[in-house]
């Protein structure tokens, strides 16, 4: 069986200062994050696939933002036909710079 | 024989549209760099990047080799960690000096593979060699670990620390290019050239990888997926050199029966290390996927 790691931050979570990671080079994502008074994570998506795959991007986003451990946040994205891979990585990039985390914990997904 | 090294594409670690589809060009390896292609502020950004790609993607055959920032930056140790989780195949260290880089480094990454259940042993590792010190020390730094697969030289910053500059035949590397290669063959693991710059000028990559290949080496290091066939061209056997192989080789079998370590072929002496030589050429035609109708190889 393929072995599995996921990349845990290990204080609690919360955004400081927003904070943006990506490029809007071909092939990227610019992921804008922020905080919110809502009680959710929302997304604000470009993309010149938005009508096919703007579900399965936005879901990604959110996805990747809850596993991170932010509960509520504002997610300004364009998407330059980024993989799932490069929003997850983006995303990641994103919300640790906004929350200030230098360090991950890297650990083997049970 | 080992791995099939001809050439390590080079991919920037911060470009996720050169990452995707990288392994569609064919090298035999590919190297994200986490070092000297991506700015300061982004070394965070570039570490998720590939550890993302490299679990997500499947890079077929290539070799995954990942290119770490050294451990005296502040980003070296958290490189080598994630990149142990990703499950990367070789860890490249860069401007490798002294074998106790070689420790220093090997260290972490059993550090990382005991912390996150990975096989001890698991992650291999590669060494670039970029100044005089690491020169002097070629051997003493490709004997350092077990782990060690191959050394390469990185001829850039090698010619900054030598205080020269890179010139299109490349004299000012002949010796560090020539004490890689010795090393590497007296350590048993594999030597690597360093990339030819100039993408635009194919005549002078072929004629610069065809002297790297007289040397002894392995492969080279390429910065563009067009430099890849040419590059391969140069390192996989003709179809003269496997036939004269393959001659070699059933003059051998045949002087073996009779008892005899020598034999004449085509008024030639064929002895020991004719032969050696013959079955390299045939592993790497084999490696090489080089068929020939009628011929086995």
């Amino acid at each position: 069986m393929e072995n599995k790691y996921i990349s845990e931050v290990s204080h609690t979570m919360q955004i400081k200062s927003s904070a943006a990671a990506g490029t809007m080079e071909s092939g990227d994502i610019l992921i804008e994050i922020e905080p919110s008074e809502k009680q959710d994570v929302e997304v604000i998506l470009k993309s010149s696939v938005a009508n096919e795959f703007g579900k399965q991007i936005v879901k990604t986003i959110q996805n990747a933002v809850s596993e991170y451990g932010l509960e509520y946040a504002t997610v300004n994205a364009v998407d330059k036909g980024a993989l799932d891979c490069t929003i997850r990585a983006r995303v990641v990039a994103a919300c640790q710079r906004a929350t200030g985390a230098d360090t991950f914990e890297w650990r083997r997904e049970a | 024989m080992s791995r099939l090294r001809r050439s390590m594409l080079f991919v920037p670690g911060n470009n996720p549209g050169m990452m995707s589809d990288a392994h569609i060009y064919g090298s035999d390896a590919l190297m994200f760099d986490l070092e000297d292609s991506v700015a300061m502020h982004e070394k965070d950004a570039a570490r998720l990047l590939v550890y993302h790609a490299l679990k997500t993607i499947h890079y077929g055959e290539c070799e995954k080799v990942v290119r770490v920032n050294p451990l005296s930056t502040p980003y070296g140790k958290a490189d080598i960690e994630a990149m142990v989780a990703a499950g990367a195949e070789v860890i490249r260290l860069p401007k490798t000096e002294t074998a106790q880089d070689i420790c220093d480094t090997e260290y972490e990454i059993e550090r990382a593979e005991k912390k996150l259940g990975v096989p001890v042993g698991q992650t291999r590792m590669m060494a670039a060699i970029e100044g005089a010190l690491g020169v002097i020390n070629a051997y003493a730094i490709a004997t350092a670990s077990k782990r060690l697969i191959g050394i390469a030289l990185g001829a850039e910053d090698y010619c900054a620390n030598m205080k020269t500059n890179r010139s299109r035949e490349g004299s000012e590397l002949f010796y560090a290019r020539s004490a890689i290669v010795v090393a590497a063959r007296a350590a048993g693991v594999d030597a690597l050239d360093t990339v030819f710059s100039d993408v635009n000028d194919e005549e002078q990559l072929v004629r610069e990888t065809q002297a790297v290949k007289q040397l002894g080496f392995d492969g080279k290091s390429v910065i563009n997926p067009r430099q890849i066939k040419p590059v391969h061209r140069v390192f996989t056997p003709t179809r003269p050199e496997i036939q004269k192989a393959l001659r070699i080789l059933a003059a051998s079998k045949e002087a073996e029966k009779r008892g005899s370590g020598v034999v004449s072929l085509n008024g030639k002496m064929v002895d020991r290390p004719v032969v050696l030589r013959a079955e390299r050429c045939i592993e790497l035609a084999k490696a090489s996927r080089v068929v020939f109708e009628g011929e086995e190889l």
